[in-house]
């Protein structure tokens, strides 16, 4: 069983994934999550880990990610399981001064 | 004279300065945009030399960038440059020093993190790995973090000697290795730490930088939280050296180089009051050591200067006569291109600026 998801970054990431803002992706295995899909990415694109997770796993604090548009730490964080067709989106929080 | 680069990390990206009379300079940037850069080496060892960067993107986290190329490009490792292992429990915060080696060994360079801790690479800085014995120090849970966090932001190896290295933390105090970092010692005896019941502890001080002499490894220099200090053991005792000081609160201190060179020193009101003393921009200067310091601010401005230096923020380079730099958290840099005698301002109107260096190229 597979799903085909869309990952969607904003502009400053796409430097850091193969020059692309979208990135179309496959998720194998009974009911793939957000976490699953980052894993995946990860493998693909390294420095794009580098910036959406810390070395333990960890969700960066200004990086939000929905799944849906719903935000997925109000939700079940990178565990919120993906459904066929789904859209990730990437945004930077609004942080900084 | 040959050009001179200073690198000026800022709270919102890098900027290169160039300049070939230390007069006038060509300014570039901000290179890494947005990401704060407390960390810069210029490391001269290697041809061409290597600017080596460490940034943290508020958003987008910490990393370690090199350029061959003087900025052209850069490139960071695909694996992550600098990350600790897993079951560290422990995630990278910020970059907080990158300090080449000795040019004995053309391929180590150290970083500074927070949460206080010691990596090293032995790749010319494009990867790290820990140092799991500082790490596991059984004094570790007992390193709190000051204003600006958990920092270890000063290291400090051995010219000579490869299995000496000295580190120091915010808060911690320093610790020293003399088997090649397996093992480490807090080597604090003498140096205060005025917030705790006990004014004189073992370890926990709360030191801001130390420096080392580059013509006796064992002289070194230490601005604490409230306190100047001297070590001429290399660190195994230090003593009180704030003679002809305004205050003795501060972050910056650096070193000219050679036999002629002199210690500098940015000191502040005090802790409670972190401004220059009676609003005016007092740089001083010790030709002795730090048995005593005299004014050397010609050039500085005399009134209304209510901003400061960060601990690397202060720094040299190895022309002849030496030049000094400092950076403002009000985005100035000012230079001085005779060791001290007299400054002027270098650029202005940059993002606060956290850390300089500077290097002549060839």
């Amino acid at each position: 069983m597979s799903v085909r998801v869309t990952l969607e970054l904003p502009s400053v990431l796409a430097d850091v994934a193969g020059g692309r803002r979208s990135l179309a992706v496959e998720l194998h295995g009974t009911d793939p999550t957000v976490g699953d899909l980052l894993d995946l990415v990860a493998g693909v694109h390294p420095h794009l880990e580098r910036r959406l997770r810390t070395e333990s796993g960890q969700l960066r604090r200004h990086v939000n990610v929905y799944a849906d548009g719903a935000d997925v730490r109000g939700a079940g964080g990178t565990a919120t399981v993906l459904g066929q067709d789904a859209v990730v989106m990437i945004l930077p929080s609004v942080a900084g001064g | 004279m040959a050009q001179v680069m200073l690198a000026v990390g800022t709270k919102k990206g890098l900027f290169l300065g160039w300049s070939n009379d230390r007069d006038d300079w060509e300014w570039e940037g901000p290179h890494h945009a947005m990401a704060a850069v407390a960390a810069v080496a210029i490391d001269t060892r290697r041809s061409p030399e290597r600017l080596l960067v460490g940034g943290r993107n508020e958003h987008w986290g910490p990393a370690v960038f090199t350029s061959d190329d003087r900025g052209a490009s850069w490139s960071e490792d695909p694996g992550g440059s600098i990350a600790f292992p897993a079951g560290a429990g422990a995630d990278v915060e910020q970059i907080w020093q990158l300090m080449p080696g000795p040019v004995s060994r053309p391929d180590e360079v150290w970083a500074g993190v927070e949460p206080s801790a010691l990596f090293r690479s032995d790749d010319g800085g494009r990867t790290f790995a820990l140092n799991q014995a500082l790490w596991d120090h059984p004094h570790r849970p007992d390193w709190h973090p000051g204003a600006g966090g958990q920092c270890l932001h000063t290291v400090l190896p051995h010219p000579d000697d490869a299995s000496r290295v000295m580190v120091a933390m915010s808060t911690g105090g320093v610790y020293v290795t003399e088997d090649a970092g397996e093992s480490w010692s807090p080597s604090n005896k003498g140096v205060l730490a005025p917030f705790f019941p006990d004014p004189e502890p073992e370890y926990g001080q709360c030191v801001h930088k130390v420096v080392r002499d580059t013509e006796d490894p064992d002289l070194l220099m230490l601005q604490n939280h409230g306190g100047v200090f001297r070590s001429v053991d290399g660190g195994a005792t230090w003593q009180s050296a704030e003679e002809g000081l305004p205050a003795n609160f501060g972050f910056g201190i650096t070193r000219t180089p050679g036999p002629e060179g002199a210690f500098f020193l940015f000191p502040l009101s005090a802790d409670m009051s972190r401004f220059p003393v009676e609003g005016r921009a007092g740089v001083y200067r010790s030709v002795d050591g730090g048995r005593a310091w005299s004014d050397s601010s010609a050039g500085l401005p005399e009134s209304g200067f209510h901003t400061i230096v960060l601990r690397d923020a202060l720094t040299t380079d190895a022309a002849d006569p030496a030049g000094v730099y400092l950076g403002t958290r009000s985005g100035e840099v000012w230079g001085s291109r005779d060791d001290g005698a007299s400054w002027h301002q270098l650029v202005s109107h940059l993002p606060d600026v956290l850390c300089v260096r500077a290097a002549v190229l060839p």
